[in-house]
């Protein structure tokens, strides 16, 4: 997920061509206090002229508590976003109220439920209550951290290692997994060492996230080399697949590759792997029939 | 017969046969000064005024420079203000290319010392004064290829060149580096200089390091050169290009550079012995990063690198991946250095880098360019001189030339300048016929010529996004809107030649 300052025209007109598999145009801390009406216009007519093709489109709007969150909710709702971030989210009421606003605006258009909704946690509350900000609401697609504000909140700073992030890390993607949504990691923002940002993408990787934020197109390639499954984990993916899809039509259940015994979390991790193949143009649809 | 004397009646009888006299020994003195002080009484070496004096200037001919020194050249405003001082009018300017740094022509052009300039380019002010107007007769543009074949035919006939060197022996043997300890100012390669030197009626070299004789290895001979004039500085070196490699962070010209790269790599052209020639720009050099990853990876040499020489290409000589290279004009102290030190490393004329009517040529023996472009349009016609409102802010280079020999053209530019499309319906000023133009990168995907269905066919199969021109042209009007026509006026204010000596296009005064 690429962010892209929402008054910054030359940014928004092309952010996709670098195929970044999501936008965020931000309307909240990248934009001034002076310029939040020009930015919402502006990200509101670039949703509805600019064809970004497949890249999912989302914006974060000011929390609801200030003048400008209700204006921006409606604004992109009306422009046809497809995901909006809530900043700084810290209860699943805000979630609730983001829900309402959004649902009215929808009714208006006649388009109930087309928008969905992630949620920024950014703050220690906020993590204690992950769960409950996850399952708030049927339309949450993901909860991501935002660590700038929630080292703040701790009282601490961000490390090259990271260690001050991993209770936060953890709690977040086991959130999501329990709720069945996606989990987002914060972005770096040092650009001159892309060696420390990949083994930051490689780190929550591994604690398994499904996605990275980024700052700048730079970015996406070390993303999508770290997500990208390997030629092995690919080619094993598909005996698995391969074995399941055979059983089925004989009507057996258990199966074993390689003698091991593949169960189901063995198929569903398969089946991640030939996914993202495929979302990283690695594999195409027809190559699997 | 033993002694010359008893057959001197033979020697007679020899040289008559031959129509010849007969040597007569006339006892002339011998030099017995040491060679280190006599060299210093050549007569060549003189003042600037003396050397126009003695040159045979009059009103109406004309000059030559190089513009080895880029923006960083002083040769052709002194030299200019030195002319206007003495009273010279009407003169013709034949520079290889004009600066920004040469402002103070605009005063010179009012003045009347400078009545037509022939040039591959033209920069800042003096270019915005012209496109508005400022000179009578119309600037001639000309290819680097096309000026060398005009030198060479007499089209473009030098009365005195004024050419920069960075270090010459007081007989006027030229280099663009030094072997002094301290050089003041090196260019590197004297490419655009060798035809004003080779043709000129009179040459004048301008040096700010006169050393002893013998300069060599020179690149412009002792035998082309009529006088030597020392001054404190021809050049600052720093403006040709600080020489460090420094890759391009701007995501757009990575995202070109490595489609570029994509395009080069599946084009069926890069294979072992290949050639290939870059242009400076960000994408361009970066683009060179990601082909030397592939020439790793699959073992691939390239048989030389040709053109404007830059660091980049360099280290590729130097890691052994490029073998040769040829220069005709150093793009920063790197390559200049590298003229110098490395033996592989060939300075060319004008005329062997891309002469049309030469065959030899090296531009003919090229396998890739990757070039640039203000604008490209619908039938692949390219414009690298004019912008798209009207003013000059350009130089046509070895553009048309590398385009029209190479086996395989690759233009690479974005879609969009900010507000300014750059694949357009028509392109301002016709530079490079779209007949020679290959294929076209930018942003929003990769279009091919339909003379080249080939290559569309590999580049398809190896993944890249291959689009219709049209539908690029269409896309950028979509997103910027359909631009109003410029304010062109009724005056011609420069004439493009093409390289085979014939007009090609003209460019009229803009009045906004």
């Amino acid at each position: 997920m690429m962010f892209v300052p929402g008054n910054n025209p030359a940014m928004m007109q092309d952010a996709f061509i670098y195929g970044p598999d999501s936008i965020m145009l931000d309307l909240e801390d990248s934009v001034t206090m002076a310029e939040k009406d020009a930015a919402r216009l502006l990200v509101h007519h670039a949703l509805k002229t600019i064809d970004y093709g497949n890249t999912e489109m989302v914006v974060r709007v000011n929390p609801l508590s200030t003048p400008y969150g209700r204006k921006d909710v409606e604004a992109v709702v009306k422009a046809g976003v497809h995901v909006i971030r809530m900043p700084k989210t810290e209860t699943a009421d805000e979630i609730v109220e983001l829900e309402r606003e959004i649902e009215k605006v929808e009714r208006e258009i006649g388009c109930l439920g087309r928008t969905r909704i992630m949620a920024a946690i950014e703050s220690t509350l906020g993590v204690v209550n992950a769960f409950a900000i996850a399952t708030a609401s049927k339309r949450m697609m993901g909860i991501a951290l935002g660590a700038e504000d929630y080292c703040a909140n701790l009282k601490t700073q961000r490390s090259p290692e990271g260690n001050e992030l991993l209770l936060a890390r953890q709690t977040i993607v086991v959130a999501a997994r329990a709720a069945g949504i996606d989990a987002l990691d914060t972005v770096y923002s040092n650009l001159n060492d892309m060696e420390a940002f990949r083994k930051e993408v490689e780190l929550i990787k591994g604690l398994g996230f499904d996605g990275k934020s980024i700052i700048n197109p730079r970015q996406i390639e070390i993303v999508n080399e770290v997500f990208a499954p390997k030629p092995k984990e690919i080619e094993k993916a598909r005996t698995i697949i391969a074995a399941i899809r055979e059983a089925e039509q004989r009507g057996t259940g258990v199966v074993a590759v390689n003698g091991k015994m593949v169960d189901r979390p063995v198929v569903i991790r398969a089946e991640r792997t030939i996914n993202l193949a495929i979302a990283s143009g690695i594999l195409k649809e027809e190559d699997l029939l | 017969m033993s002694n010359i004397k008893e057959r001197m009646q033979d020697i007679k009888v020899a040289a008559q046969k031959m129509g010849k006299a007969v040597y007569e020994d006339r006892q002339s003195p011998k030099h017995i000064t040491p060679r280190q002080e006599y060299q210093k009484e050549c007569s060549k070496v003189t003042t600037l005024e003396e050397a126009i004096l003695k040159s045979g200037l009059r009103d109406g001919m004309t000059i030559s420079f190089h513009h080895h020194f880029r923006g960083g050249d002083k040769v052709v405003n002194m030299v200019v203000e030195k002319l206007a001082a003495m009273g010279f009018k009407n003169l013709h300017l034949a520079s290889s290319s004009l600066q920004d740094v040469h402002t103070p022509l605009i005063e010179h052009i009012r003045n009347g010392v400078i009545t037509k300039i022939s040039t591959s380019g033209l920069r800042g002010d003096l270019a915005n004064e012209i496109s508005h107007g400022l000179m009578e007769e119309p600037v001639i543009f000309r290819s680097h290829g096309g000026r060398g074949s005009a030198i060479a035919t007499g089209d473009l006939h030098i009365d005195v060149a004024f050419l920069a060197a960075s270090s010459c022996d007081p007989l006027g043997n030229a280099c663009g580096y030094s072997r002094s300890e301290e050089p003041k100012s090196i260019c590197g390669s004297l490419g655009y200089a060798l035809p004003d030197a080779q043709y000129a009626d009179k040459v004048v070299i301008i040096t700010d390091d006169l050393v002893p004789y013998p300069n060599t290895p020179n690149s412009i001979s002792e035998r082309n050169v009529d006088f030597v004039v020392e001054v404190p500085s021809v050049g600052d070196s720093s403006k040709i290009a600080s020489g460090a490699i420094r890759d391009t962070k701007n995501p757009r010209d990575i995202l070109l550079a490595k489609q570029a790269a994509k395009v080069i790599i599946n084009s069926g052209y890069f294979r072992n012995g290949f050639s290939i020639q870059t242009g400076s720009g960000g994408a361009s050099l970066a683009a060179v990063k990601y082909i030397r990853e592939e020439m790793l990876a699959q073992n691939i040499k390239a048989s030389f690198a040709l053109g404007g020489i830059t660091a980049h290409m360099v280290k590729l000589h130097e890691e052994g991946l490029i073998e040769r290279l040829i220069d005709v004009q150093s793009f920063d102290k790197v390559a200049a250095e590298s003229l110098k030190n490395n033996p592989m490393h060939k300075e060319v004329s004008a005329n062997e880098y891309a002469s049309a009517d030469e065959p030899g040529s090296a531009t003919h023996y090229l396998d890739i360019v990757i070039l640039s472009a203000l604008e490209v349009d619908e039938n692949f016609n390219v414009n690298v001189l004019v912008g798209s409102d009207g003013i000059i802010r350009g130089a046509i280079g070895g553009h048309p030339d590398t385009a029209a020999d190479s086996a395989l053209s690759i233009i690479v530019c974005p879609l969009l300048r900010g507000r300014i499309p750059c694949v357009v319906e028509n392109v301002t000023t016709l530079i490079t016929p779209g007949s020679t133009v290959d294929v076209v990168v930018t942003e929003y995907g990769i279009a091919v010529n339909p003379r080249r269905p080939e290559i569309a066919e590999r580049l398809q199969k190896a993944g890249l996004n291959i689009v219709d021109i049209h539908a690029l042209k269409n896309k950028a009007e979509s997103i910027i809107g359909h631009a109003a026509p410029l304010p062109f006026g009724n005056k011609v204010v420069g004439v493009v030649m093409n390289r085979d000596g014939s007009v090609m296009d003209v460019i009229k005064n803009i009045e906004a």
